[in-house]
């Protein structure tokens, strides 16, 4: 069928243009990048595995309670086991690195979507868009910008994973009552203070939610990101599907569900325990 | 009234909501009222040039039903909303003029709220929600906790530091909320409905203990409210609102006795006047009198005769009430020629003070024939005498279905 109206073309001219005048701009930000995904991947692949799988069961074991350590423990375990132990490491570099960026920006514009009703009514289409393209489409600007490699990959990400944590930071911010802002004001708080000390701590669980919300969405798109040479268990999937290697893929794609479960539950937990404040050593050995 | 006696002085003071506020502000000078103004320029008129004077250390209730405007109008006081027109003078300082910062100064320093529903920070301990204004206005924590601290033990929260507001009853959550205020020690308690969430039980306790509170901190309290019997328990004086206009403003008493309009006779006709009629209001000033030491039986006699009762008061020299002399007691006086008619005198008679009301006078007349003499409280001088017809009149003033009645009428406004 014949096309009349051609947006792919201007697309690709405003792309063409960024990458002819911003290149130095983005070999910059890809060299820095690069650096700090590097960076945290060391620190996860040289640390013995046993010392990362007991620091995750611990923190599983504080925050989320017995099950969820016993879980955490033997899934990472398995994992090690089948052999993903390096993969699935930089997968989980990737994932820090993507989710630390996403809502270093999140945050912020979530605080002032809440804020300002123009600011929300102009981001909110704009975060539609970004959550219901296809994952894929975001990889082909991430190569034209930054060629292949785990910055892209980090960019198609961080793009993806952003969405929910702006939503649910505005939500959440919305969400405290009237009365308690009204009060605070009464009693001379600045803007700041309202902020700081009554806006996010009430707004606290929801903007964990968000951040939960991120994580798992940035664990899609780095999986996805294996396509453009990323790296992780990505790579392997896509190893699979390409050879039809059932066992490989089977295996990988195992792995990055036992991630994506230990992920989820200690990240939910984190929202969930700061509504209890302090749990007892006592109390998690009497959990079921 | 004088000057130096006035902590809050509101002038002229109006607010308007809406888009078109200097036209409906035009109109409002030129004695528009509410409605044609929000037909003519839909805005509408929170608070319509109200006038008031708040002593130091009273407790001032401004009543209404929702929408008089009453919260608004406190709301001016603090500025949490800026009036249209008009002045909020506090201690000679015009608030409506202050900048950003003098204003968060003067909300730290000299004014604190409490919120009908508590408006505590769920996620921290009672203690530290009570600390919260002294940390807004900068105080290190140590010092702020030792002061909250006290605050908490003042409304009786001692061992309720470290509970959240969530684990306590409403009432014991208004008490942080009043600990919260108090811990800043202002000269200015604003207190929105602070009572109204309560059930009632707990609400009368709680307008006891600030009575008792402000015996002893003598604090300058703006309380907001819509119940007239609230208004009358605590108010020193009262202002009643209705459409953004105050109505009236005087003493509970003042009100009751001389409703300013329709509005507020209706209003007040709900409320159970024997609680709030007192004997002072009520007595019969300046009796006549028969003093111990001067009158013999003759005189005595006399007196009853010219005064038609048949019941006299007695009083001695200093004017200290003694006794109540009847009729026959005189005249067997008098047939025993007696000179002083000491020993005919009743003395088993009851005497009130003149803040004693109706209600609780009502149960003494049972027990006696004669009026009951109302004495000064320091001195036990006569100051007069309330009958007990009028005792009677007072508290069955109105029949059943007249009170029903202006209940209804009242509630329609």
């Amino acid at each position: 069928m014949e096309k009349i109206i051609n947006i792919g073309e201007y697309i690709e001219l405003a792309v063409d243009w960024l990458t002819d005048n911003f290149a130095p701009v983005f070999d910059l930000i890809k060299n820095v990048g690069n650096t700090s995904i590097e960076g945290i991947e060391w620190l996860l692949v040289t640390t013995p595995f046993y010392v990362v799988i007991a620091l995750i069961g611990l923190l599983a074991l504080f925050k989320a309670g017995r099950g969820v350590a016993i879980f955490s423990a033997c899934g990472l375990l398995l994992i090690y086991l089948m052999g993903f132990w390096v993969e699935t490491m930089e997968s989980m570099a990737l994932i820090v690195f993507s989710t630390v960026i996403a809502l270093v920006q999140a945050l912020p514009l979530g605080i002032w979507a809440a804020k300002s009703e123009r600011v929300e009514r102009i981001i909110r289409p704009v975060l539609d868009l970004m959550q219901t393209m296809p994952a894929f489409v975001y990889l082909i600007p991430a190569v034209l910008f930054f060629s292949i490699g785990k910055l892209p990959g980090a960019f198609a990400t961080v793009i993806f994973a952003m969405p929910p944590a702006v939503r649910l930071t505005a939500l959440g911010i919305k969400q405290v009552p009237a009365d308690i802002k009204e009060a605070a004001r009464a009693f001379g708080a600045t803007n700041k203070q309202i902020l700081f000390k009554v806006e996010l701590p009430l707004a606290l669980n929801t903007i964990l939610a968000g951040v939960n919300q991120t994580i798992m969405m940035a664990l899609s798109m780095v999986v996805i990101a294996g396509m453009i040479a990323a790296g992780g268990l990505g790579e392997k999937v896509l190893e699979g599907i390409n050879n039809l290697d059932i066992g490989l893929g089977f295996e990988s794609g195992l792995a990055v569900v036992i991630l994506a479960i230990v992920l989820d539950r200690i990240t939910q937990a984190l929202g969930q325990s700061n509504k209890k404040k302090v749990v007892s050593l006592s109390n998690i050995f009497k959990r079921k | 009234m004088d000057a130096g006696d006035i902590k809050i002085e509101v002038k002229e003071l109006s607010l308007i909501f809406g888009k078109k506020k200097a036209q409906a502000l035009k109109m409002l000078e030129q004695g528009a009222g509410k409605a044609e103004i929000l037909e003519k320029t839909r805005c509408t008129v929170g608070v319509n040039k109200a006038n008031l004077q708040i002593k130091t250390g009273e407790i001032f209730v401004i009543m209404g039903l929702s929408g008089s405007g009453k919260s608004t109008l406190l709301r001016c006081l603090n500025r949490l909303i800026s009036p249209t027109a008009g002045d909020v003078i506090v201690n000679k300082v015009n608030i409506t003029k202050e900048d950003n910062k003098a204003l968060l100064e003067t909300r730290r320093i000299e004014m604190s709220m409490v919120f009908q529903k508590f408006a505590l920070l769920p996620h921290r301990t009672v203690l530290e929600n009570a600390a919260f204004g002294l940390e807004i206005r900068g105080e290190d924590k140590e010092q702020r906790l030792q002061v909250a601290q006290e605050a908490l033990e003042s409304v009786g929260l001692k061992g309720f530091e470290n509970q959240l507001p969530s684990q306590l009853s409403g009432g014991m959550q208004q008490r942080v909320g009043l600990a919260r205020a108090l811990a800043n020690n202002p000269e200015v308690l604003l207190m929105d409905e602070a009572f109204s969430a309560l059930d009632p039980l707990i609400k009368s306790d709680m307008q006891d203990e600030l009575i008792e509170l402000q015996e002893k901190l003598k604090k300058t309290i703006v309380f907001i409210t819509h119940d007239l019997d609230e208004a009358i328990k605590l108010g020193d004086r009262i202002a009643i609102m209705k459409d953004g206009v105050i109505e009236q403003i005087g003493t509970a008493e003042d009100i009751l006795k001389k409703p300013a309009s329709d509005y507020v006779k209706a209003f007040v006709e709900k409320v159970d006047r024997k609680a709030i009629i007192t004997a002072g209001s009520l007595m019969f000033r300046k009796p006549n009198t028969v003093t111990l030491e001067k009158d013999g039986p003759e005189s005595v006699l006399r007196k009853i005769r010219e005064s038609a009762f048949e019941v006299l008061p007695v009083i001695n020299k200093n004017k200290v009430f003694e006794g109540f002399i009847w009729l026959p007691e005189v005249l067997k006086a008098k047939k025993q020629n007696a000179e002083s008619i000491k020993d005919f005198i009743t003395t088993t008679c009851p005497s009130v003070y003149p803040e004693v009301t109706v209600e609780e006078m009502l149960p003494l007349i049972t027990n006696t024939k004669s009026s009951i003499a109302v004495v000064d409280e320091a001195t036990g001088r006569l100051l007069g005498v309330v009958t007990q017809t009028s005792l009677v009149i007072e508290s069955t003033r109105f029949n059943k279905e007249e009170i029903v009645e202006l209940k209804e009428q009242a509630s329609e406004q």
